[in-house]
């Protein structure tokens, strides 16, 4: 395999590879209840990731012998769709796959009122369609709005973003190119009302200094993408009320 | 003690609600003071308690609610019922029976089997343990006829109406039968399969705009458009 010689990945105007500025997120597309099997479904479009989200419950839980006496278990797989990459991925769960299940389910579990519906499960279903990095915040952020849209009782959205180190500079939300050539990813998500951290991961090298920004940074971008949440969440009703206004 | 928002207006799960001095009422949680929302709907408030109606919730039993349930297990002396809730919903063939259950003697199956239609009425239920089914009163029991409208169990007020206006006029203006489950299923029986269309169709425009004002006036409306062009 010839190695790709790595162009700069920020030039001289401050400009990355996809054209944004340093702090610019790449462009999203939320939208709300857009499976008419599932109880509750989002779909994301975070630059060229391409997400969907579907949840179920809660409900009677099989097997029996998970059910927990006093809360409803909450059980997710994120799943990468074979096509979602350049080349074919396995449809079978990888390790980063239910590794990245696990931590999705930890971080939207204490936003949800588990102990309202003992012995019941809630299950969620994250299938990428099209992967470009930053996939598991934009997964979260699909995710949590689907919870939503199901009519689960939540205490907040969750809305998630990563930040990184690329060409030495710090940058908000990676794309594929960013993540794989860059020195640091630090995905975040963050419950706002709470003012909550409820994931974070890292890998790559920075400064104690850097790391702090960096995490200031993904919480700007987090409060963003919550907005966007909001939004999503609303535009069907509000859709309705004005065309009967009219 | 500063309110946030307008009554009727749309929010979604952490929206801040009110803070100090407000009850915390339904759809909502109160922490260190403050009171956010748990699931997208329109705020109200009713003197200090403010509480939120949902737009999109699922059914949670109560005791005494009328509820439209499927059958989907025979087993020995009990029917289960879904009832489109977390737990499905237990239904004891003594009490079909309205006499003890003699295995040898008495074929379940004959009475309820699986996918019939049944209404029912709850008698029983908390946390630990399932909802618990009664079809010993009059009006209940397996549907013969008509037509199943599923809505979400939120708007079930909304069909309804301050004092059974929506549902009296529905009655009236389209010669049906109308049941209501509080679990959000609602069957229409009418003489024509024609009447039962036009309910189901003013069924889904409630269900589509609950969260707007003069929903009564405008279903009638549409009712009345529909009939002339018949």
């Amino acid at each position: 395999m010839v190695k790709k010689k790595t162009e700069k990945l920020i030039d001289k105007n401050n400009l990355r590879v996809d054209g944004r500025e340093l702090n610019q997120l790449r462009p999203i597309k939320l939208e709300v209840g857009v499976l008419g099997n599932a109880d509750g479904s989002a779909y994301i479009e975070q630059g060229k990731n391409k997400i969907l989200a579907a949840v179920y419950g809660p409900k009677e839980i099989h097997p029996k012998h998970l059910a927990a006496p006093d809360r409803a278990v909450l059980r997710c797989r994120y799943h990468m769709a074979p096509f979602s990459v350049q080349e074919r991925k396995s449809p079978a769960p990888s390790r980063r796959e239910v590794e990245l299940s696990k931590v999705i389910k930890e971080a939207l579990e204490p936003t949800i009122f588990v102990e309202y519906y003992p012995r019941t499960s809630i299950d969620m279903f994250i299938e990428v369609l099209q992967a470009d990095g930053g996939t598991r915040c934009a997964s979260l952020t699909a995710a949590s709005l689907a919870l939503a849209d199901a009519g689960i009782p939540m205490r907040d959205l969750v809305a998630a973003c990563a930040a990184g180190k690329v060409d030495g500079r710090l940058v908000l939300d990676l794309n594929d190119v960013e993540d794989k050539e860059g020195e640091a990813d630090l995905p975040l998500a963050w419950i706002p009302s709470l003012n909550a951290v409820t994931l974070l991961q890292m890998d790559g090298r920075v400064t104690l200094e850097e790391f702090e920004q960096l995490v200031n940074m993904a919480v700007e971008g987090c409060k963003q993408i919550y907005q966007f949440q909001k939004e999503a969440l609303k535009a069907k009703y509000i859709a309705v009320k004005e065309e009967v206004q009219e | 003690m500063p309110i946030f928002y307008e009554r009727k207006q749309i929010v979604t799960p952490g929206d801040l609600l009110a803070e100090n001095d407000y009850l915390a009422g339904e759809n909502t949680y109160k922490e260190d003071g403050k009171i956010y929302a748990t699931r997208i709907g329109l705020v109200d408030y009713d003197n200090r308690k403010v509480f939120v109606v949902a737009l999109k919730a699922f059914y949670v039993p109560y005791v005494g609610d009328l509820v439209i349930g499927k059958v989907i297990e025979v087993s020995l002396g009990v029917w289960l019922l879904d009832i489109k809730a977390p737990y499905p919903a237990v239904l004891r063939a003594s009490d079909a029976l309205n006499r003890p259950f003699k295995p040898q003697r008495d074929e379940l199956s004959a009475i309820f089997d699986v996918g019939d239609l049944v209404i029912a009425k709850i008698v029983a239920y908390d946390r630990t343990r399932d909802p618990l089914l009664t079809v010993s009163e009059p009006g209940l029991g397996k549907i013969k006829h008509g037509q199943i409208v599923e809505i979400t169990p939120t708007k079930i007020p909304r069909v309804i109406g301050k004092k059974g206006s929506m549902i009296t006029m529905l009655k009236q203006e389209t010669g049906c039968q109308i049941t209501v489950g509080q679990n959000g299923v609602i069957l229409v029986s009418g003489k024509t399969p024609e009447d039962e269309q036009l309910a189901i169709m003013a069924l889904r425009k409630i269900e589509e705009e609950a969260h707007t004002s003069g929903l009564t006036d405008r279903v009638t409306e549409m009712i009345k458009n529909e009939k002339r062009g018949v």
